[in-house]
């Protein structure tokens, strides 16, 4: 019997069955990974893991007792945490006010400040968590507020510890220090679930392994010794991936996004540069340097303070998103959730919300026909996992949302360029590989794509040409040929930091 | 919104029918229960109040609420974009005053009535502009303007009632159609006209689109500013209207008039299911949201309670169906 059981756990939401019948265990003293695609059911089993939903069917059972949490506050007292991608902080409040938030230590009723800074520091340094405790969290990096948040669980004395997608918005020394951190806890007793789509650190972290699909369990691996990537990605899959990028090389037209002297916020050198038509151009950079708010420029979501975009020799009117639809440029933004849909309206509206003026009757009304009937193609041709086009969008999984807001751009009668921010952010392997497929489609047709990402082997295994930045400004461009690891990163590195960290630098996802 | 009732709910697993019967059982109470809850109100009300159930008590009942129901339209599409518009009640005032006023000084209705629908969308330009433009918070915008029109109605009209000379004027809202009110007629027209602006226009569609997510309806190619300052204009075009219809009523434009009406007109909505937080409404919500607040009214007035206590159940019946909408809520999401 292990340390935490999930016994023949079932989950059902109105129009969706989410979990059935999931039995495992994670042991104490280990680091248990979670895999599977997209609404494998991850997530749901982590709510309730958290008491955020109670199951319909099936019971938890902690330490060889069974427990039915009600609330998230019974999760806690049972002395489970779980550090979510959204983390749960307050971002005015200090290092020190956050980790001791509800139990701050007081004399004569108030605050105690030297003996709060001085508990913090020290537990601070027993974790070897390099944090000043009166830095405001808004004030920290993302890696670091999440440092805050696993040591807030750690001092709650929590016995289990769930961390959901931890990387994905980390630096490599970030992921580090995470890492370092996660063994030692590992070391401690702790129980520990790990949820990552980067196969590589479930290799290097785990011990054992659970995956995914559908909603019920399909593999368990009590040892990781001896298994290969592929082994791992065929069962999340349920099919085989040999290359996950599949790249097809095609014909390439002529230039039809011209983008000249470029500047605005965060842009420190004018930008420049064309994409040809069939062309597929990645844009890599670190986070920080500059690419997702050009491409805001170079889209008029920010207004910019000089330079021109043209789309086929037609110069687009500055800072006008409604100019660029109409010339052929779309957009898919980086932060899906934030920029990208809309959350409470449904599959349907999130794809028709701009190509419908199209089709309007009269000038004004809707044309729900049309609509639905497009609405069901995109569902069915991008394979749209929801029960039907009235589902509200954000019930969807992260990688069908993003299906979802690429078909809003596909239903337009004139996509020529297409910019595409993050594609495959926290998108699992085989919705990875389907967008890929529609953006090779794309390009096929003729479009020019402009993709930005942060993962390099995405950007290497997809482009045709690769653009890197740093700092505000361009500073290297690569053809496919050319493109390798190395000479990609020493770019994307600020000067004089080029040869320490090429060395330690972690190859990321599959 | 009401069309989601139907899907047929897809069944991943089998041997869980009886789950998604169960669900689909109260989707239909999500779905309905407002106007369940109306009906059974109407019926207990019919058999329990003496005189409630008369055709002439429920006209009277349908005029008492047509100048809230017919703001009430407006305002929903207001809440449905994620804002907030408090200066109706003093743009009802200031409307039925200028009306008056011009009405006087020119001699022509007419000539009122345009002056006054045109000062009220002058005031939600202003309010649409301010808050779209300037990026100013829609709390802070209209709660402004509602002191500076209600300010203005009390400047021109010296603080006194503005009797109107043209008995043509009293015929806005006394005047019977075919067996009803005048103004139940507008308020009927209006539901009707923004029913269909909400659910089968782009208009409507981007609304509820900007209430969901501003930021991505505006990098989906939705015109945001625009559609924010064309809500605000309808809306004091609206309320002036129910102005104009009101000072009729009264014989007289009276700058005190319509006090706390948009706090009834935004609980109105409230009840009617539409979502402070945007995104979300439906035009026979807010129907049935106005006819709860009104029949509970009539109800408690043909009954003879107090008014004063009348502010209390209503404030009571708002925070029940606040309170409901949670359980739900919360329901679904677990």
């Amino acid at each position: 019997m292990s340390f935490l059981e999930f016994q023949g756990i079932g989950k059902a939401f109105p129009g969706v069955r989410a979990l059935s019948d999931v039995s495992f265990g994670v042991d104490a003293g280990s680091v248990h990974g979670l895999l599977g695609e997209n609404g494998a059911g991850k997530s749901t089993m982590m709510k309730i893991l958290g008491g955020e939903y109670v199951p319909n069917e099936g019971r938890l059972v902690i330490d060889g007792q069974p427990r039915a949490f009600r609330s998230a506050a019974d999760a806690i007292e049972a002395g489970v945490a779980i550090i979510h991608q959204e983390l749960q902080y307050v971002p005015e409040l200090s290092v020190m006010e956050n980790l001791l938030l509800g139990r701050l230590p007081t004399r004569l009723g108030l605050v105690d400040r030297r003996r709060a800074l001085d508990w913090t520091r020290q537990r601070l340094n027993a974790l070897g968590v390099d944090l000043d405790p009166r830095a405001k969290l808004k004030q920290l990096s993302i890696g670091q507020r999440q440092m805050v948040e696993i040591c807030k669980a750690v001092l709650r004395d929590a016995k289990i510890l769930a961390l959901d997608e931890p990387t994905s918005s980390l630096s490599h020394r970030e992921t580090d220090v995470l890492f370092r951190l996660v063994r030692d806890l590992k070391a401690q007793g702790k129980a520990m679930i790990y949820i990552s789509h980067r196969l590589d650190e479930i290799f290097e972290l785990c011990d054992a392994a659970t995956i995914f699909r559908d909603g019920r369990k399909v593999a368990d691996f009590p040892t990781l010794e001896g298994i290969t990537r592929d082994t791992l990605v065929q069962r999340m899959v349920g099919r085989e991936i040999s290359d996950i990028f599949g790249y097809r090389p095609r014909v390439q037209g002529d230039v039809r996004l011209a983008v000249r002297d470029v500047t605005g916020h965060a842009v420190a050198e004018p930008i420049g540069f064309d994409v040809r038509a069939g062309e597929i151009v990645g844009f890599f950079g670190l986070v920080g340097a500059g690419r997702s708010e050009t491409m805001r420029l170079i889209y008029g979501a920010d207004s910019r303070s000089g330079g021109t975009v043209a789309i086929d020799g037609k110069t687009l009117r500055s800072s006008d998103i409604r100019s660029a639809i109409r010339g052929g440029l779309m957009y898919c933004p980086e932060d899906r959730k934030e920029d990208g849909i809309i959350g409470v309206r449904s599959v349907a509206e999130n794809i028709n919300i701009s190509a419908r003026r199209n089709h309007l009757r009269a000038g004004m009304f809707v044309n729900e026909t049309n609509e639905a009937r497009t609405a069901d193609i995109f569902i069915e041709r991008l394979r749209i996992r929801t029960p039907n086009r009235r589902q509200e969008i954000r019930l969807l999984s992260g990688g069908n949302q993003q299906k979802a807001v690429l078909s809003r751009w596909l239903a337009e009668k004139d996509l020529r360029v297409l910019i595409i921010d993050e594609p495959t952010r926290g998108i699992d392997v085989g919705a990875k590989n389907e967008i890929y497929n529609v953006l090779y489609e794309l390009a096929e047709r003729g479009v020019a794509i402009v993709m930005v990402s942060s993962e390099l082997p995405e950007v290497l295994g997809v482009s045709d040409r690769v653009i890197v930045m740093c700092g505000g400004r361009i500073t290297g461009e690569f053809t496919r040929e050319q493109a390798s690891e190395e000479a990609v990163l020493a770019r994307a590195l600020p000067e004089g930091a080029a040869r320490a960290d090429a060395n330690t630098t972690r190859t990321v996802s599959p | 919104m009401t069309d989601s009732k139907t899907a047929p709910a897809l069944d991943l697993a089998p041997g869980s029918s009886n789950t998604e019967r169960r669900a689909a059982f109260w989707r239909f109470v999500d779905d309905y229960s407002l106007i369940l809850i109306f009906i059974a109100l109407f019926a207990v009300l019919s058999c329990t109040v003496e005189y409630f159930f008369s055709w002439d008590n429920v006209v009277g009942l349908a005029l008492s609420v047509s100048q809230i129901g017919m703001v009430a339209c407006t305002m929903m599409f207001c809440l449905a974009s994620r804002d907030f518009d408090l200066s109706v009640g003093s743009t009802v005032a200031f409307a039925g005053v200028l009306c008056a006023i011009v009405s006087n000084a020119t001699g022509s209705v007419t000539l009122g009535i345009a002056a006054a629908l045109m000062a009220g969308a002058a005031i939600g330009f202003v309010n649409g502009a301010v808050i779209a433009k300037l990026k100013i918070n829609a709390l802070i915008t209209t709660l402004a303007t509602m002191e500076i029109v209600r300010g203005l109605a009390f400047i021109s009209s010296q603080g006194q009632a503005v009797g109107v000379a043209n008995e043509a004027f009293f015929s806005i809202g006394s005047s019977i159609l075919f067996g009803l009110p005048a103004p139940v007629w507008v308020t009927l027209a209006c539901f009707v006209l923004f029913g269909v602006l909400l659910n089968k226009t782009i208009y409507g569609r981007n609304t509820l689109a900007i209430g969901g997510n501003p930021d991505a309806a505006r990098l989906a190619g939705v015109s945001v500013d625009r559609t924010r300052i064309l809500i605000f204009l309808v809306q004091g075009a609206v309320a002036a209207l129910a102005g104009i219809i009101l000072a009729s009523r009264m014989t007289s434009g009276q700058p005190n008039a319509g006090e706390g009406f948009e706090l009834n007109v935004i609980s109105a909505c409230v009840l009617g299911g539409v979502s402070l937080m945007g995104g979300r409404a439906s035009i026979s919500g807010v129907l049935v949201g106005v006819l709860i607040m009104g029949t509970v009214q009539n109800a408690m007035s043909l009954m003879n309670i107090d008014a004063f206590y009348q502010y209390l159940v209503r404030g009571t019946i708002l925070l029940i169906a606040v309170l409901v909408d949670q359980l739900k809520n919360r329901r679904q999401s677990r």
